[in-house]
């Protein structure tokens, strides 16, 4: 029992990064109707350069956490942001009107350049970096088992909530968001009651790729290490939550990160730590055929 | 999706200044890259981390990294934009006058012949030179590959981004089958083959209803699973640490070992590693053209047509009355099938093998293979394949920038070329007289 609490608070907290992921690559098919495969990486980059700027805020003689934290959270967010920019105007847009699958054959070569890009200017090795928050509460002991929240899960946990609310209120409340989802219904019709298609995708990008920044941020506070190859994984699984949650859904996608996260940790728990990636990529293919409008997801109509 | 001109919206340059943008605009657009170029490098480029000797991280900075890099990139945008220029309107259409256009048509005529005779003139010419060979061994599992996968994406229109798996699976049951059973090359070969159809129709059962890029998702999970599988499954296939020790073919019977029952004892000549070499680059041309010639004689049958039909629109496919599951099942079967005769060679040839060999890249690669060669020509497809390989021995003293230029490069491609360098597909049926579609004008159906 105290077991299974354990886990369920730890697949909490890992869902939520998930989630975070998951908003990005929802957001974008919704829109644009394609795969960013490149998105994973983008989450490695914003880990990366969460990473770098605190050990430059440490030896700048900081220490007081928040501060530092706020600073990283902020400078992770506007660089990553930049990156999604980046790749959107490079690698994407060129190809808006080409044949379907080209756009996502170019995310594959970007992902590939983010990949080999982060591991040439950075090293191969996996960066360890110290406990930054520590601490934590003991919620219930006995048996000698104590189930543990340690301050870093309130603190991821609360930052995918502000986030989320945050991110929720500009998509439902703002100019922005109203563009968002003019164009995610119809494209043309927007551009013709002057919606600026262009900006409002690349908006997207940069919406999606702060969001995976932070992601990228908590993981790195979370498991106390980056390494260049760990957006790859973590991408197909942010994936496949943003499909189980049904695809285009973005509480959805923060469901399906959730359920994701869950599944993961007590996989790992009850049956076999080695196979927790065989189960999360099997549940995208299990989802894929039987539901694959996903939980919150409206089916797609068929059109010739 | 929409139906704005591509000169509205991805070029507002153009609809600013109509005729040429001046020096001004140049600059501008210039210094906006730069200052991009600067912040997105400023702590990746600028800052190198590494973990020091007690574990705890230490960073160092490369400001002069940083500011040549940014440098170059000011100078790469002011010639990209003078190249824009030079090079017209994006979308105009070129159109070649009929004396190039006959040249071109006879040089394509005449390649594949010269090529093959090449290839089979290749142990001969470069008999001393290991280096080429292995190379040239290299360069046709690939082509192979290329076409085996060509099956699926380029003639059935379906992405799959875990081609690997079959490789691995042919490989994986060759070393087992040989290793524990002692059964030959030449018998493993076939039964290589089937359990990697037979894995292709296992995977293809599931991705029967999706569609272009989720397709594509799936593939990949199930070739990671796949390379999961056999990192963790121990206890068969040696988890990480591979197979190694496995059995390299005879030439039917005959071992080509140094040994008195060697094949060149019995044929009274000297021995030599090299035999083993020649053999083995004979083999794998064999394979690979047994690949080219099955296809094309698949694509002239019924079921070739269908694969044909499903690329271009699969709903008015299944309005024809074509039976859409088989259609997809044998294009997965026969793909994977082809995969699965690659990796058993690509084990005997190694005498190990690991899960390392069967990484997303490789799938990757392959793909890249067959979208370079545009899609569905069997040239095209060759050409490509001597054409990454090569270049990826080119930059071996580059190791790591290798997989950035290859991801760079594909990205281009997509932009500049996204029907592949040789680019049109001919249709295999035609009324009275053949007419290939140009690849700018041939519309992609759905997927």
């Amino acid at each position: 029992m105290y077991y299974f609490a354990q886990q369920l608070i730890n697949g909490i907290v890992l869902g939520s990064i998930y989630g975070l992921i998951a908003i990005g690559y929802t957001m974008v098919y919704g829109i644009v109707g394609m795969i960013n495969f490149a998105h994973g990486d983008i989450f490695m980059i914003g880990g990366f350069i969460a990473m770098i700027s605190f050990l430059i805020l440490v030896s700048l003689g900081l220490t007081a956490v928040p501060v530092i934290l706020l600073i990283m959270l902020l400078v992770s967010m506007a660089i990553t942001a930049l990156y999604g920019w980046t790749v959107e105007r490079i690698a994407y847009r060129p190809l808006r009107h080409s044949f379907r699958l080209a756009p996502m054959l170019s995310a594959i070569g970007m992902s590939f350049v983010l990949i080999n890009y982060s591991q040439i200017a950075q090293g191969a090795r996996v960066k360890p970096v110290p406990p930054i928050i520590t601490g934590g509460y003991s919620l219930l002991e006995s048996e000698g088992f104590v189930v543990r929240l340690s301050n870093v899960q309130v603190v991821v946990v609360i930052a995918t909530i502000v986030l989320l609310a945050i991110f929720t209120w500009l998509v439902s409340r703002t100019r922005l968001g109203r563009d968002m989802r003019a164009c995610e219904q119809d494209q043309t019709m927007a551009a013709l009651l002057g919606v600026d298609v262009d900006r409002t995708i690349s908006m997207t990008f940069v919406i999606g790729a702060a969001l995976a920044a932070v992601a990228g941020m908590m993981y790195l506070l979370y498991y106390g290490l980056v390494d260049f190859f760990m957006g790859f994984v973590a991408g197909i699984k942010a994936f496949t939550a943003a499909v189980l949650g049904g695809i285009g859904s973005l509480p959805g996608a923060m469901l399906g990160g959730l359920l994701i996260g869950l599944i993961e940790t007590f996989w790992s728990a009850y049956f076999s730590v080695e196979y927790k990636d065989v189960a999360a990529f099997s549940i995208l293919i299990v989802v894929l055929i039987f539901l694959p409008t996903g939980l919150l997801g409206r089916p797609e109509v068929e059109k010739v | 999706m929409t139906s704005t001109t591509p000169e509205l919206t991805s070029t507002p340059e153009l609809t600013q200044a109509p005729r040429l943008p001046g020096v001004a605009f140049i600059l501008k657009k210039a210094l906006i890259s730069a200052f991009v170029a600067l912040v997105l490098f400023s702590l990746m480029i600028g800052v190198r981390t590494e973990a020091g000797p007690t574990g705890q991280l230490i960073y160092w900075t490369r400001f002069g990294d940083l500011a040549a890099l940014v440098v170059a990139v000011f100078g790469g945008s002011i010639v990209v934009e003078l190249l824009r220029q030079w090079w017209g309107r994006p979308g105009a259409v070129r159109t070649l006058p009929p004396p190039v256009q006959r040249a071109f048509d006879l040089a394509g005529r005449a390649i594949p012949p010269l090529l093959l005779i090449f290839a089979l003139l290749v142990p001969v010419i470069f008999y001393n030179q290991r280096y080429i060979l292995d190379l040239g061994i290299l360069v046709l599992t690939y082509v192979m590959l290329g076409w085996g996968l060509n099956v699926v994406v380029g003639l059935a229109g379906l992405l799959d981004l875990g081609y690997v798996a079959f490789y691995a699976v042919g490989a994986y049951s060759y070393a087992l089958l040989s290793t524990t059973f002692g059964l030959s090359f030449w018998t493993c070969l076939p039964l290589a083959g089937i359990l990697a159809a037979f894995w292709g129709v296992l995977l293809g059962f599931p991705v029967l209803r999706l569609r272009g890029d989720y397709l594509a998702i799936v593939t990949l999970a199930f070739g990671e699973i796949i390379r999961l599988v056999i990192i963790n499954w121990q206890s068969l296939t040696g988890g990480p640490n591979g197979i190694s020790a496995i059995p390299r073919p005879s030439f039917f019977g005959i071992p080509l070992t140094p040994g008195d029952d060697g094949l060149a004892a019995r044929l009274g000549i000297e021995f030599s590693p090299t035999h083993r070499i020649v053999f083995l680059f004979y083999v794998i041309l064999a394979l690979a053209l047994l690949t080219n010639w099955v296809t094309i004689r698949l694509r002239r049958l019924p079921i070739g047509r269908a694969w044909e039909a499903l690329r271009e629109d699969e709903v008015a496919c299944r309005a024809l009355g074509i039976n859409t599951t088989t259609t997809k099942l044998s294009a997965f079967a026969t793909g994977a099938m082809f995969g699965g005769f690659a990796g058993a060679f690509f084990a005997t040839r190694q005498g190990f093998i690991s899960p390392e060999s069967f990484t997303f890249q490789e799938s990757a690669l392959v793909l890249a293979i067959v979208v370079l060669g545009g899609m569905g020509s069997q040239l095209g497809v060759a050409l490509a394949a001597l054409t990454l390989i090569g270049g990826f021995e080119l930059f071996r003293g580059f190791d790591q920038y290798r997989m950035l230029v290859f991801g760079m490069a594909m990205v281009l491609l997509m932009i500049w070329r996204p029907r592949g360098l040789i680019g049109h597909r001919a249709p295999t049926v035609f009324l009275k007289h053949s007419q290939a579609i140009s690849s700018e004008l041939a519309r992609e159906g759905r997927g």
